[in-house]
């Protein structure tokens, strides 16, 4: 058992949490150990059901009615938390361990001041004077780099961002000068340039403050660059903890190594494999390592009895008979070889030229009296091709207005002004008529949660576009059945409903609901987001093998720029509503950058504590699409900005290349000049 | 805020050109004209056309229409064919009446229904909560007019008459006096509007405290009582507002069952009067100036709500 | 059942509360003791004893009798009215929250104006208008209770619109028919069978106080608002005949009630 010496603030032995449910006893926690010392980050890496939250709720002793902590204890500075009356528990929260949560929005009180919710923590506990306690209030914000303390502590929560929101939080955390600090997936939902600051900021507090920090989350870049010692938590065990670069570079858990290597890797190195089977049922676990089912070097002993932790190294246990064999392996290299070439002059399947859309504000009336804000400026004239047969993606943070465009080519919307057309693949010629179209052109949405009727069976589910093109019933019922083996389900599942399947298998209905009709353009909206790492991988595969064997065209939009290199021909990089750079994948990521797409680029967290961080911030917010930025859109946060032409002339897309399109006033040689962000990924 | 003022203004406006068109609608729809209903069906087409064009019912419907809420608005309602007097004499005291008996109605919830919801959101599940809950099934249950006769059974009634079985008498006959005619119905009206508000503030209250900003509070250490008052009240009591906006329309149709069963002088009891006796000029009125004042009791409802909701009054 | 009882009070007592008014109504014919209109004016206004159970009212009607048959008006009025209430306020509530835009505004502005009224008043104006009869009563408070249904129908088609299956089925040719009724309609039937049954108990406690002012159900129908009504010179004289319905709506109102919110919670827990 790994025990500090008594720098420990936090000492976690044995811990064993159960939900009595009406299908059983759910055991979400079992036999978890470990400590945080003082100004050290303890990351806690797991996927979804792996007992996170319970863990951290576990700690501030909030847990469900029907959850019971069956053993183990929480020592905080001694004293074990499991055994405190209530009052000495409520003096603790708030002032010796405080929590930051993972929604901002809903964790703040929306009718009290932001100002008066920091100060409030210090009322409570008795640490200040109301108006001491105001004015800390004010240190704290400037503390989390929250630009003009004053008017924001008067200012209610919803009038401020998902970004300042979460500073807010913390800086309640924060208020009462703790030192536990339990951060919930306190990125989850922000925009990458707000993750990124806040993760500095997380960086900057183990310094600044002092506090013993556990930073829990399923995104494994963020905990690589946060966390000073990691743990990976699978189905309610420990499986593995040691320090972050180790863990990073050698795993010694067969999960910790899948689960890195189902992660797509931005610098094309490491294998992009999905880990197989499914998260276990934690009510009826089976006996032996619980990891066994999915292990790829599981050998008969991990069968029976729960194996012990073993120590791998100083501080590095890892719960596993065979580690030593899993750290001998040498990295799974990347499978195949890499993209097929692009074809050399594919006809364009789909041609976009000045498309625009706004959304203007409903309520005729409102209008009418000049009351209404300006409209969304979703996209502004933007012009490309979709070529035959490759794989396009359009990324760029939430609002830039990728949805958008993947809806106006379904012409699920009409555009305000642009033409818009799909052309056959085979002849070239536009089509017109909307049941062909319809046919062609197929979408998949990101949620496969509301994505699929929760009132229809899967088999209704698949049926309905074939009976809309007029296919007759028992070629249906034929089909559908190929389909749902296409995507890799029984057939079992052609009578459930939504609800009795799971994320992933949600999603491959609605894969295949989209290959129905034989299309030839898919457009994918985040399809991969709402899934699990593990199941990720499998995800693409199965895209790339559809997309093989129809010889179909996909626009993949995304906001992942690592899944994007591993899937991607060519990349559109948007921002507020235009199309900034356009190219093949290699060209994107290699100078010359727009200088969005390079701040991008350098704020995306990898897998990979050795990373240095980053050089490029992106200062600022995004403005507001009803308003967006005269001249350059990006100018207000780009760090290169030249001058007063950017902020006068919006800059047009410009060939720097042959596939290569920039759309910045900076002259392309320098923009060539400068360092490339990542290295060249190495030929396999 | 002022836009949503403005915009809410407007619509408000709008709703009162509307409600004014489908009263007046609605009472002309009648089967053969008015005139026939007034002098009976044995009456000859030639009194019945006399009638019509002193009644101005020869008139197209638009014009009509135009002339009575150009009246409306400028204060003259008409005259009342069975009262044979001009309706606003008639109206402003029954108006009186009917906003005594309201106003105790609303008086006692806010001063008992809100408390008591809060009470049960606080102790849920525990007796007191299945107590409060169970009288407020059973009062929104039972319909007003028996709770109304049963109270003047047991109250009024020959052997124990504590309180008259109706009707109105003015201050001056003494305060004490007054307030016996008041009570009885007060009481009837009261009881159902309470058992409304108390489930709707208590539900109200219990989403509240299972919000995750409560989860915040109390995980800072908050004393439960903190939570409770400072954060909890703060947000629960918003839909209180409109709760209690809302259910001025029950008062109103209640209203009218209460004030008949205690024969209490009221806008309720003219209403009926109107319909009895096919009285249309003063049932058009009548019946709109309810119908107005539910719709300005909401207006202050939502201006109240979005006055007190930071989330609608700084955008 | 006990299982049930114990997870789901309200709706157990709902369940069997209703069970049994809907049998007494159903077999009200056969189990009657009189006739509903047989008079016996030497026994009027008698107290329950061996002759008739419950007692007489003023004409010396059998209150039992009386009584039961006065539910199966009430079941009319009150299931009849919610359900001309849905065919109306159903469609009309789809309609405007999918189309959305201008056609969703106008329709909910004069909806709204209906709202304005208190429900009972509208019914009021709708039975002044074509007359008192039972049938006359159901239609009024069935298009009384059609605007409040648009509403929750509206409201609840507008958090539906905007998932992504309805997209899904834009995106692959559905036609805007089908996608209202075959695809958002479903997702709806939960919230609709609880504001119905709500509406139900509701809509019997308003038929009541319309026949309880003479507006409602005629002489001689048997009904429990009329009887009141009826009783109402006499209560001094024998409270039964007032006692007698108005336990019987107030029970009835109550099951109604209870079953209602039982199913809410129910369906609530599941979602």
């Amino acid at each position: 058992m790994l025990r500090r010496a008594s720098g420990a603030v936090l000492q976690i032995e044995r811990l064993s949490v159960s939900f009595a449910t009406p299908r059983g006893e759910i055991r979400a926690l079992r036999d978890v150990s470990f400590d945080i010392a003082a100004g050290e980050v303890f990351g806690v890496a797991g996927e979804s059901g792996s007992g996170k939250s319970t863990l951290a709720y576990a700690i501030m002793r909030d847990l469900a009615p029907n959850a019971r902590v069956v053993g183990g204890s929480i020592r905080f500075a001694g004293e074990d938390l499991l055994r405190l009356a209530p009052d000495a528990l409520r003096s603790i929260r708030g002032r010796r361990i405080a929590m930051v949560y993972q929604d901002p929005k809903s964790a703040l009180n929306p009718s009290m001041r932001a100002g008066q919710q920091i100060a409030e923590v210090l009322e409570i506990h008795a640490l200040a004077s109301r108006a001491g306690a105001a004015a800390r209030a004010l240190e704290l914000l400037a503390l989390v780099n929250i630009p003009d303390p004053p008017a924001v502590a008067r200012a209610y929560p919803h009038q401020l961002s998902g970004g300042m929101q979460q500073r807010l939080v913390i800086a309640m955390a924060l208020a009462g000068d703790p030192g536990l600090l339990i951060m919930d997936e306190p990125t989850t939902g922000l925009d990458v340039s707000t993750q990124a600051r806040i993760l500095e900021l997380v960086a900057g507090l183990r310094h600044d403050v002092g506090a013993a920090i556990l930073y829990i989350s399923h995104d494994l870049a963020v905990i690589a660059q946060v966390s000073d010692r990691v743990g990976i938590l699978y189905a309610g065990e420990l499986v593995e903890v040691a320090p972050a670069r180790q863990l990073f570079r050698r795993p010694a858990h067969p999960y910790a190594r899948g689960l890195l290597d189902a992660l797509p890797d931005i610098d094309l190195t490491r294998a992009f494999r999905p880990i197989r089977g499914r998260l276990p049922d934690l009510s009826r676990l089976p006996d032996g390592c619980v990891f066994a089912p999915r292990c790829d070097f599981v050998e008969d002993a991990c069968t029976r009895g729960q194996p012990a932790m073993a120590t791998v190294g100083p501080a590095h246990v890892a719960r596993c008979l065979r580690w030593d064999t899993v750290i001998a392996t040498p990295p799974t290299p990347r499978a195949g070889p890499g993209a097929p070439p692009l074809p050399e002059i594919a006809a364009p399947v789909a041609r976009v030229e000045s498309l625009t859309k706004h959304y203007e504000e409903p309520g005729v009336l409102a209008r009418w009296l000049g009351l209404a804000r300006p409209p969304v400026h979703a996209i502004d004239d933007v012009t490309f091709d979709v070529r035959g047969g490759e794989v396009l993606a359009l990324v760029g943070e939430s609002g830039c207005g990728k949805t958008t465009l993947g809806r106006l080519l379904l012409r699920l919307l009409p555009p305000t002004s642009g033409a818009l057309s799909i052309r056959r693949r085979q002849s070239g010629t536009e089509i017109k008529d909307d049941a062909e179209f319809r046919r062609v052109v197929r979408i998949v949405f990101q949620n496969p949660d509301s994505s699929l009727n929760p009132t229809k069976r899967v088999a209704a589910i698949l049926e309905r576009p074939l009976a809309i093109q007029g296919v007759p019933r028992p070629a249906r019922l034929a089909r559908v059945r190929e389909l749902l083996e296409a995507v890799r389900l029984d057939v079992g599942y052609l009578q459930r409903l939504p609800r009795e399947l799971s994320g992933g298998e949600k999603q491959r209905v609605a894969i295949a609901r989209a290959f129905a009709t034989g299309p030839e353009l898919v457009v994918l909206d985040e399809p991969l987001s709402a899934l699990d790492v593990s199941s990720q991988a499998s995800m693409v595969d199965l895209l790339t093998e559809l997309r093989n064997r129809l010889d179909a065209t996909y626009v993949f939009i995304s906001h992942d720029l690592s899944l994007v290199r591993h899937l991607a021909d060519r990349i559109g990089v948007m921002y507020l509503g235009r199309l900034v750079e356009l190219g093949t994948v290699d060209e994107i990521f290699r100078p010359p950058y727009h200088p969005y797409t390079r701040a991008l680029l350098s704020s995306i967290p990898v897998p990979d504590p050795a990373a240095p961080a980053s050089t490029v911030r992106l200062e600022g917010a995004v403005p507001s699409a009803r308003r967006p930025p005269s001249g350059c859109r990006f100018h207000t946060r780009c760090a290169s900005k030249i001058g007063r032409i950017c902020e006068e002339v919006e800059p047009l897309l410009q060939r720097v290349d042959g596939t290569h399109w920039l759309a910045c006033h900076i002259p392309v040689e320098d923009l060539r000049r400068e360092r490339p962000i990542r290295p060249a990924p190495r030929s396999t | 805020m002022a836009s949503y003022v403005v915009r809410r203004v407007l619509s408000i406006a709008l709703v009162l050109v509307l409600i004014s068109l489908i009263v007046f609608v609605a009472i002309h729809v009648l089967p053969g004209s008015a005139a026939t209903l007034i002098l009976g069906e044995y009456a000859t087409p030639e009194s019945l056309r006399v009638l019509e064009r002193e009644m101005g019912l020869d008139r197209p419907f638009a014009v009509q229409y135009a002339a009575w809420m150009g009246g409306v608005v400028t204060g003259d309602w008409g005259y009342s064919l069975a009262m044979k007097q001009p309706v606003t004499a008639i109206v402003g005291l029954r108006l009186r009446n009917s906003a005594l008996l309201a106003g105790f109605a609303l008086l006692a919830v806010v001063l008992i229904a809100i408390p008591l919801g809060t009470l049960a959101a606080l102790r849920r599940g525990r007796w007191l909560d299945l107590a409060i809950l169970t009288g407020s099934y059973i009062g929104i249950s039972v319909p007003e007019f028996v709770t109304g006769m049963v109270l003047i059974l047991v109250l009024a009634g020959p052997s124990l008459h504590l309180f008259p079985t109706g009707d109105y008498a003015p201050l001056a006959a003494g305060l004490r006096t007054w307030l016996s005619h008041l009570v009885l119905p007060a009481m009837t009206l009261t009881l159902v509007l309470l058992a409304h508000v108390v489930r709707q503030t208590r539900s109200g209250l219990v989403e509240v405290l299972q919000s995750a900003y409560v989860r915040t509070a109390r995980l800072k250490g908050a004393t439960e009582r903190r939570v409770v008052v400072r954060h909890a009240l703060r947000n629960g009591f918003l839909p209180a507002v409109t709760v209690i906006a809302l259910d001025l329309g029950y008062l109103m149709g209640g209203i009218v069952v209460v004030e008949e069963v205690f024969a209490y002088p009221g806008m309720g009891r003219l209403i009926l009067y109107a319909i009895q006796n096919r009285d249309v000029p003063l049932l058009q009125v009548s019946i709109l100036i309810v119908a107005a004042t539910y719709t300005f009791a909401n207006f202050a409802a939502d201006l109240a709500y979005a006055w007190l909701d930071p989330r609608i009054r700084y955008r | 059942m006990t299982a049930l009882a114990r997870a789901n009070p309200p709706l157990t007592i709902g369940i069997l509360i209703l069970g049994c008014v809907l049998t007494f109504a159903v077999l009200a014919p056969l189990v009657a003791p009189y006739g509903v209109a047989e008079q016996n004016i030497l026994d009027r206004l008698q107290r329950p004893g061996a002759k008739h159970l419950l007692g007489t009212d003023q004409y010396g009607r059998d209150l039992l009798t009386r009584t039961l048959f006065g539910g199966r008006t009430a079941l009319l009025l009150g299931l009849g009215a919610v359900a001309l209430g849905l065919l109306l306020g159903v469609p009309i509530g789809l309609a405007s929250g999918y189309a959305g835009g201008r056609t969703d505004e106008v329709i909910m502005r004069v909806v709204d104006a209906f709202l304005s009224f208190p429900a009972l008043l509208l019914a009021l104006m709708i039975v002044t208008a074509l007359g008192a009869s039972t049938m006359h009563a159901l239609l009024a408070i069935g298009l009384a209770n059609a605007p409040g249904i648009a509403r929750i129908v509206r409201s609840q088609t507008l958090a539906v619109k905007h998932e992504e299956f309805v997209l899904a089925a834009r995106a692959q040719g559905d036609a805007h028919p089908y996608i209202m009724f075959g695809e958002i309609l479903p997702n709806l039937l939960p919230p609709i069978v609880i504001e119905a049954t709500i509406r139900v108990g509701f809509a019997i406690l308003a038929s009541a106080s319309l026949s309880f002012l003479g507006l409602g159900v005629q002489p001689p129908t048997a009904d429990w608002g009329l009887m009141i009504r009826e009783a109402r010179q006499h209560i001094f004289l024998s409270p039964w005949p007032l006692l007698c319905p108005g336990l019987a709506l107030a029970l009835t109102i109550v099951g109604f009630n209870l079953f209602g919110d039982g199913v809410r919670d129910r369906l609530a827990g599941r979602a």
